[in-house]
């Protein structure tokens, strides 16, 4: 309450201040009616008054020299308002959940005009369409389109391109004819709009407002699906509505007489030519952005101004060359995300990240009171009842006919269909914000008569979706039911049986030899892979990405291949059915980690093993090479691990929260960290005193997890369910017996508290699955299945190696795996 | 391939597995076309390593058990008909006309995938899912790296 009393009374505090200011520029505001360029006074007054001042009579101590920083005073003084206005709406948590955000702030415009108004007697500040769209717009959309889903926008492209194009044309001639129709059967009283005015104005009332939709839908967390086909196609739209304005602009410019189909062609060409034109410009800046992070390593600092500057010229460029210059910003965003996010130090990013939505947020914040200052003002004040009403009315209804009519004709095409209750969000949810009015202020009042009343009516209907569907907007949604993005965890039986579901459907899809939708999607994948990443990303990030990858999957794949020729060769059923042949798998890739460490004792295990034919050709014995290979196999060996933990992705879809305040850091990375380091730290504590007693393998294993079970009576450790896994029996009982031993933990943490810290690049990504581990056979057979391994990597196999020695020759071989440890831990840090 | 896949599939095998599954003329003769390609004994059914030559299956932990779903009770070998009944589980659901009667549902009906997708689960085939099948099912699977596990116990 005290916070929020100090708010109100800095409001009023400024709010006061400016009256103060206003009477000092009272004279100047009369010259200024027709200017319509600045946000505060014109250079007229500044001049005038500087003049005066150099008429003194002695030497000033202190004098106010208001017109010397009135223009950037102005400025931040109305940031600043607008943010104590925010603040003060925010204050209460109550009134935000009913009434969105948007909707009060408007008000407040309201509020604020009123009281300019009063001590002016004329609005002397408004939303000027320049200082809209050249400052206010860009960094919204940026940071729209920075933040896209990518997937979920492409996956849906087709039905946002349909509802865009299609459904903002029909929306704009329909309301267009609609309206014109009226005035000629006479409902409007006496007006002097013509056909061509009408389309006009229905094309810049057509468009869907991507600033009130995110306002509006933050706050009412509908599903994924819907948010991105109502938020695509707001941002896309914007290339149908710069096209028509300005269409249909030239043609009331040239005059009814003059429209012959030539025209009419080169406005559907001009469609084309702006919005293609539009995205290739965002495309070319969005790749310069990739190209230039990839160099910026000495300049860190400044590394995120690139990213605000190019976005910002890539808005400007598409503008001058008079294409849609929000098409052109969105895809720069959307082009340049992935790269930023690899090329960038991790700072960088979250300072992106953090500026992008400082700056939205705060841009929407000052539209937003702008728009209800705006309203107060007499000039614009021109009220036509029928005009206004039946406006308002077939922008309703036409928004409804229109998105029902296009989704029933996608349902068609669709694998989920959009259902009704999402039909009706949808129609419901388009709104009409800052753009439509931004055009209408845009309007020439020569050719166009009634702009006043145009401009009026685009207001009344701006507040009216805003304010009115806002509010009502939330009780809908949970009225009507629709699916909700999933806020909470989801049970755990859900999370089992998506994952089953996930990968019987790319099973099957492996079966059935195509992938269905995802065809052009992995032609894509392919080429970005290779080329694209290839010039755009930083060697450094490239070869996280890729080469740790492709190691796994040659590797899986590899072993994959064995496994299969493995069974045909000892006959077909057994395989599958009888776990025990997963011991030679087992072993197999045991010798393949014995070649690169010590040829000798692999053939000693060779020897060992007794179910297993001929150890593996590649076995090779002789020292030489295998140090040679050493190198790039160890490293290829501790990817192979890593990797096998974690990244067998089921190409699930990664669930999406897009939002304008907040963002989500990818949570499972953290549990998996702190998992980890829990674990680590209880295995240091039992590998400490299981290192004392050496015992053969079989023993060791018991022993420890004995021990653990006794050290952890809290059943922390995932030891027990280890022990409790009467399922598979297989891979257990052979794992006990197994002279490897390799599910012997306690030779794991020696190593791996080198490693506690470091995380995979890849998973600091936001981009990267909330699921992340499907252990493949092999991993289940080789590694223990607990939790913990979470970061297994080559060391553990030359532990178990070690613990090979010790069950063949019964030596504690400490010292030789102490220096394969370094050996190895000087591969793994660098 | 393409004369192969004709000359091997008749014209009335095709209208019966659509009349029976549902996929289109097209997709039977694609998907007859892959049967063909993987079959590599080339007898006209396919085997277990037939499937688990596919490498992209060899690593998904639930891979054998779909390849046992492709297989009924008892047997090695999947034929044609087999393998497209298996596959038309899959095809998107058509809710046209709702039967009682779970027999006569089609292949891809919601009761049918589940029925697949319960098999999946009941490894032993007695129409029930026991801890321990769950179990297995939790471990192959590995939810979460968190203590999940831990609190079946």
């Amino acid at each position: 309450m005290l916070r929020c009393g100090y708010a109100l009374f800095w409001l009023l505090g400024s709010v006061l201040l400016i009256c103060v200011v206003s009477p000092v520029k009272g004279e100047a505001v009369v010259t200024r009616e027709g200017s319509h360029l600045k946000l505060s006074e014109s250079s007229h007054s500044n001049e005038s008054q500087h003049g005066h001042s150099s008429n003194i009579t002695g030497i000033p101590i202190i004098s106010f020299k208001w017109h010397h920083v009135e223009t950037p005073y102005l400025v931040a003084f109305w940031v600043l308002v607008s943010f104590l206005g925010k603040l003060v709406i925010e204050a209460n948590h109550h009134v935000t959940s009913v009434i969105p955000e948007s909707a009060l702030l408007i008000c407040f415009g309201f509020i604020l005009g009123g009281m300019i108004w009063a001590a002016d007697k004329v609005q002397t500040f408004r939303l000027t369409p320049t200082v809209f769209f050249f400052y206010l717009l860009p960094q919204v959309i940026l940071d729209a389109g920075y933040h896209m889903p990518n997937k979920l926008f492409f996956t849906n492209l087709g039905g946002i391109l349909v509802h865009a194009v299609i459904g903002t044309c029909w929306n704009a001639a329909s309301l267009g004819l609609s309206l014109w129709g009226c005035q000629m059967g006479g409902a409007m009283g006496d007006l002097d709009i013509g056909l061509l005015q009408y389309l006009l104005f229905g094309s810049l009332m057509a468009a869907v407002d991507p600033v009130a939709v995110i306002a509006v839908f933050e706050q009412v967390h509908v599903n994924d699906v819907l948010f991105i086909m109502v938020f695509g196609e707001s941002l896309l739209n914007d290339g149908v509505t710069v096209v028509l304005f300005n269409v249909f602009d030239a043609f009331v410019s040239l005059g009814g007489p003059k429209i012959d189909a030539a025209e009419i062609i080169k406005g559907i060409v001009s469609f084309f030519v702006v919005a293609f034109g539009g995205s290739l410009v965002g495309l070319v800046f969005g790749l310069l952005i990739s190209l230039l992070t990839r160099c910026t390593k000495n300049i860190q600092i400044i590394e995120p101004g690139f990213i605000f500057v190019l976005g910002y010229l890539s808005y400007l460029t598409a503008e001058m060359l008079s294409l849609s210059a929000i098409l052109s910003i969105v895809f720069c965003g959307m082009c340049c995300q992935k790269y930023i996010n690899a090329n960038m130090d991790e700072n960088s990013v979250q300072t992106v990240r953090y500026a992008m939505k400082a700056f939205a947020n705060g841009s929407e914040t000052i539209i937003f009171v702008f728009l209800g200052i705006s309203a107060i003002d007499k000039v614009i004040w021109v009220w036509n009842t029928g005009f206004i009403l039946l406006t308002l009315l077939f922008v309703l209804v036409y928004r409804f006919i229109g998105v029902f009519f296009l989704t029933w004709i996608l349902n068609r095409y669709r694998l989920v269909p959009l259902e009704f209750v999402d039909q009706v969000i949808m129609s419901y949810g388009g709104l009409r914000g800052a753009v439509a009015y931004g055009l209408a202020v845009m309007l020439d009042e020569n050719k166009i008569k009634e702009k006043n009343l145009m401009v009026c009516t685009t207001l009344i209907v701006v507040y009216f979706t805003v304010i009115l569907q806002g509010i009502t907007m939330k009780p809908l949604v949970m009225w009507l039911k629709v699916k909700r993005a999933a806020v909470t965890e989801v049970s755990l039986l859900e999370k089992l049986t998506n994952k089953m579901f996930n990968h019987t459907l790319v099973a099957i899809e492996d079966i059935s030899g195509q992938i269905g939708h995802n065809y052009m999607r992995s032609k894509w994948k392919y080429f970005e892979e290779n080329w694209m990443s290839w010039i755009l990303m930083k060697p450094s990030a490239r070869k996280k990405q890729d080469q740790v990858f492709d190691v796994f999957h040659q590797l899986n794949l590899k072993d994959a291949m064995e496994y299969v020729t493995e069974g045909e060769r000892r006959g077909s059923l057994e395989f599958v059915r009888n776990e025990n042949s997963i011991i030679d798998f087992k072993k197999k890739s045991e010798s393949e980690s014995f070649d690169i460490n010590n040829a000798n004792m692999s053939n000693d295990h060779g020897a060992m093993s007794t179910t297993s034919r001929d150890p593996i050709p590649s076995v090779s014995l002789e020292m030489h090479e295998q140090i040679m290979k050493a190198v790039r196999e160890a490293e290829a060996i501790n990817a192979h691990h890593l990797l096998d933990q974690h990244l067998y992705k089921s190409r699930k879809q990664h669930r999406h929260r897009f939002s304008r305040s907040h963002f989500d850091i990818n949570r499972d990375e953290k549990e998996v960290q702190e998992i980890f380091q829990r674990t680590m730290r209880n295995r240091l504590k039992s590998f400490t005193s299981a290192k004392m007693g050496v015992k053969p393998p079989k023993t060791i294993v018991k022993h420890t997890q004995k021990e653990q079970q006794q050290k952890m009576p809290n059943g922390k450790s995932m030891d027990k369910a280890k022990t409790s896994y009467s399922g598979d029996e297989g891979p257990n009982s052979v794992s006990f017996v197994h002279p490897a031993g390799i599910e012997n933990p306690a030779f794991m943490p020696d190593l791996d508290p080198m490693d506690l810290l470091q995380i995979p690049p890849w998973l600091g990504e936001s981009e990267l699955d909330s699921s992340m581990v499907a252990l493949s056979h092999r991993a289940q057979v080789d590694l223990p299945r607990t939790p913990s391994n979470l970061r297994r990597l080559a060391p553990l196999r030359i532990s178990t190696r070690s613990t090979d020695s010790f069950t063949l020759e019964n030596i504690p071989d400490t010292q030789q795996m102490d220096t394969q440890e370094e050996f190895l831990q000087s591969k793994l840090t660098t | 391939m393409g004369s192969r896949a004709s000359r091997l599939l008749r014209e009335e095998e095709i209208e019966e597995i659509k009349k029976e599954t549902g996929f289109s003329h097209s997709q039977i003769t694609r998907l007859y076309s892959r049967f063909t390609s993987l079959d590599k004994g080339e007898n006209g059914t396919l085997s277990r390593e037939d499937f688990q030559r596919i490498p992209e299956l060899a690593i998904n932990p639930l891979g054998d058990r779909i390849i046992n779903a492709f297989f009924p009770e008892g047997e090695d070998q999947v034929n044609f008909r087999g393998f497209m009944r298996t596959l038309a589980h899959f095809r998107p659901i058509e809710d046209n006309e709702k039967n009682k009667n779970p027999a006569t549902e089609p292949l891809n009906s919601r009761t049918n995938k589940l029925l697949f997708a319960f098999r999946l689960y009941d490894l032993d085939r007695d129409d029930k899912i026991s801890r321990d099948e769950l179990l297995q099912v939790l471990e192959k699977v590995d939810v979460e790296q968190k203590m999940s596990i831990r609190f079946l116990h």
